[in-house]
């Protein structure tokens, strides 16, 4: 994974609330067994006026010309401004695929649900909570201004307005070392493997009706 | 020792390691996967030369590809018309075959939803942790199991680790006093609960749901309202367990046996919340009020009664709240305060992780029989959720009942809950659908989703309108 520690970029919004994982990557677009290449597909039901088909080219496809992401204001963004519940609905983490894909490196929305937010952090983006009035703070400025940008320090973790605002925010410990580090989950995880297997053979003597065998021949 | 919600002890149990940044190792015990999750984790696995830990842990099933018209399923994968859904398919054989896997195959009788098929076969236990590249994973948490959607980086943590790290969540219990009405059923509940607590109401918290209302619910119910947990925000919902849980896992193909079994009730017997237990936040609910339920907007938590009336935006305190309701509005092509029985849909599905079992089957089509579809639907699916349903509604002459109607009986799959197949509404077509989800697009681009109970799609695909399923359940009686 790709390190995370500081960040600067242009910010682009996304102001709606409860934004769904299926409204950032569609279902069709799950079909595919590989994890780059959905950034053309990014919020491809808003982005295009056409239905989108996986594997087909997008560059020729007719734009939505009300989608923020399509303004040439916010071309090249890479901070993704949001509001509340972003990333609701189905576990697909296609939809980090795509947001890393298209080239964002943090989401800002006043709260995130579970599963998404915690599949960014395994995808090098970084899904970052502020206060609704932080939020609507900044909504304002990215209207006001053309190449609003935005500086965001993880390591302090703090967000840095070009006019000097700083804006705190929280991350958990171990999320934030992995994050600063890129390191590989299983890498870590199978550093404990000696307890793991403990830990199974106890659980085993405890519970053995959790391991009995799913093997049997299938049956037409 | 201090009092434990279910929970508490379901995460206890299963605590490999506490670590000091508040993140934990937790054991996981059941892995259930599917086609669409899991081939970029077999492939990580593959490019660091990683093994699964415990193979007889995992099951893998393929569903939300597959088609459900007979003709295409009878060719087996080969037979998938569109080419890339069928690579989808042929990879998930591929890949369990090469990390020898326990695959359902395509037109084994007892494939199905994965979350149809873990609680059917016994793959699901109480007491268990279990994960699944799924969200609606939270269904297996009926069986008082610690069940939970995850995202394929930890599809692939599961499979070479057998842990997941994971942050303890905050416990929420809803509690639902009464007794549905007849015709009101698990669907309905779930949806008054998310339209009281909103789709994020859940967020960060394991719920659990408790109260003589959920007690008296069948195991089909309670997976039903379980499901539907992360629609409120919540990826865990749990039940105790009680005899109504322990004899609809008795006897299942991998339900542990004789002394085994003894052993296994008796842990389970203690597989509920301690008198006392200490809950973050606890929500009630009077069960004998709730009415049928109807979703008129875009997300599950724009819901009401049948009763009731899509709401107007212009007489809403907060800007916000008003802007969404009329983007959704615009959306589901709906009139400020129009009655909810005006909406018509134009296509029927009843199906999915939420409500494909045989009880919902039955709940439908008892509100079918003697009924012919109304002129104006122009299709009406009936998907059951496994093999092993579809013999059962076959055997009880469940599927002569919607054929008769004018209905389309189908092979079991995910179908038009999310349209990966070739079930799929058109734009701007009104569905009755009794799947779990009303975003835009969901059921193909453009579609409109209005989420309700199996009886109440039943009772909309007679009458061609959104109906009070009570009326006709006493019409007919």
């Amino acid at each position: 994974m790709t390190p995370f520690s500081h960040h600067e970029g242009l910010v682009a919004p996304m102001d709606r609330a409860n934004v769904d994982t299926d409204l950032i990557i569609p279902k069709q677009f799950l079909k595919s067994i590989k994890r780059t290449g959905f950034g053309p597909n990014l919020f491809d039901d808003l982005r295009y006026l056409d239905e989108g088909q996986p594997g087909a080219d997008c560059s020729g496809r007719p734009l939505n010309p009300d989608f923020p992401l399509n303004f040439p204001r916010y071309q090249g963004a890479t901070i993704l401004l949001a509001r509340e519940n972003f990333g609701c609905g189905s576990s697909r983490e296609h939809a980090p695929w795509a947001l890393a894909d298209y080239g964002f490196r943090v989401i800002i929305a006043p709260s995130f649900a579970d599963i998404f937010y915690n599949n960014c952090f395994k995808n090098g983006v970084l899904p970052l909570v502020l206060t609704a009035e932080q939020v609507d703070t900044l909504f304002a400025s990215v209207y006001a201004h053309e190449g609003f940008t935005l500086e965001v320090d993880l390591r302090s973790q703090r967000v840095m307005t070009p006019a000097g605002d700083v804006f705190s925010f929280e991350v958990d410990a171990f999320r934030k070392q992995r994050m600063l580090e890129g390191l590989d989950d299983i890498g870590m995880t199978l550093k404990s493997a000696d307890t793991i297997r403990r830990f199974e053979a106890q659980w085993r003597q405890r519970s053995p009706w959790l391991f009995g065998s799913l093997d049997t021949a299938a049956e037409r | 020792m201090a009092a434990m919600t279910l929970y508490d002890k379901l995460w206890n149990h299963h605590l490999v390691e506490q670590w000091d940044n508040g993140s934990a190792l937790i054991y996981i015990d059941r892995h259930l996967l599917h086609e669409v999750t899991s081939p970029q984790a077999f492939e990580g696995l593959r490019l660091a030369g990683r093994k699964p830990w415990r193979l007889g842990a995992n099951l893998a099933v393929p569903d939300h590809n597959v088609p459900t018209g007979a003709d295409e399923r009878r060719g087996g994968v080969a037979g998938i018309l569109d080419p890339i859904s069928r690579l989808q398919v042929q990879t998930l054989d591929d890949n369990c075959r090469a990390f020898d896997i326990v695959e359902i195959p395509i037109n084994d009788v007892r494939q199905g939803i994965v979350h149809v098929i873990g609680p059917e076969t016994g793959a699901t236990l109480p007491g268990m942790t279990l994960v699944c590249g799924d969200s609606h994973t939270s269904t297996h948490g009926a069986f008082a199991a610690l069940a939970h959607g995850i995202g394929t980086s930890e599809v692939e943590h599961v499979l070479a680790t057998q842990c997941l790290v994971q942050q303890k969540m905050k416990n929420l219990q809803v509690r639902v006093s009464g007794r549905l009405q007849p015709g009101v059923s698990a669907k309905d509940l779930a949806l008054a609960i998310i339209g009281r607590i909103g789709t994020a109401g859940g967020t960060g918290y394991a719920i659990e749901f408790a109260g003589e209302a959920v007690r008296a619910l069948s195991m089909e119910g309670r997976m039903t309202l379980c499901n539907m947990s992360i629609e409120a925000g919540a990826r865990v919902g749990v039940i105790a367990v009680d005899e109504i849980t322990i004899d609809y896992v008795r006897n299942r193909p991998f339900a542990p046996r004789g002394a085994m079994w003894e052993a296994a009730v008796a842990a389970w017997r203690d597989l509920h919340s301690d008198e006392g237990a200490k809950f973050d936040r606890v929500v009630e609910l009077d069960g004998a009020a709730i009415e049928p339920q109807v979703t008129w907007g875009t997300s599950p938590e724009m819901v009401t009664s049948v009763h009731g009336h899509v709401p107007d935006p212009a007489g809403m305190d907060s800007p916000s709240r008003a802007a969404a309701v009329q983007r959704a509005l615009d959306y589901m092509g709906l009139r400020p305060g129009m009655p909810i029985t005006d909406i018509r849909p134009d296509r029927v599905f009843i199906g999915s992780c939420t409500n494909s079992r045989i009880e919902d089957l039955r709940e439908a089509a008892a509100v079918v029989r003697g009924r012919r579809k109304a002129d104006s639907v122009r299709q009406v699916l009936v998907v059951p959720g496994s093999g092993q349903v579809k013999r059962q509604a076959e055997a009880e002459g469940l599927d002569r009942i919607f054929l008769a109607a004018g209905m389309e009986w189908r092979e079991p799959g995910c179908s038009m809950c999310l349209a990966m197949n070739a079930d799929r509404l058109g734009a701007g077509e009104h569905c009755a659908s009794t799947s779990n989800r009303n975003f835009e697009g969901r059921q193909g681009s453009g579609g409109r989703t209005h989420l309700v109970s199996p009886a109440m799609a039943a009772a909309a695909a007679v009458t061609g309108h959104f109906t009070d399923v009570r009326q006709l359940v006493e019409v007919a009686a």
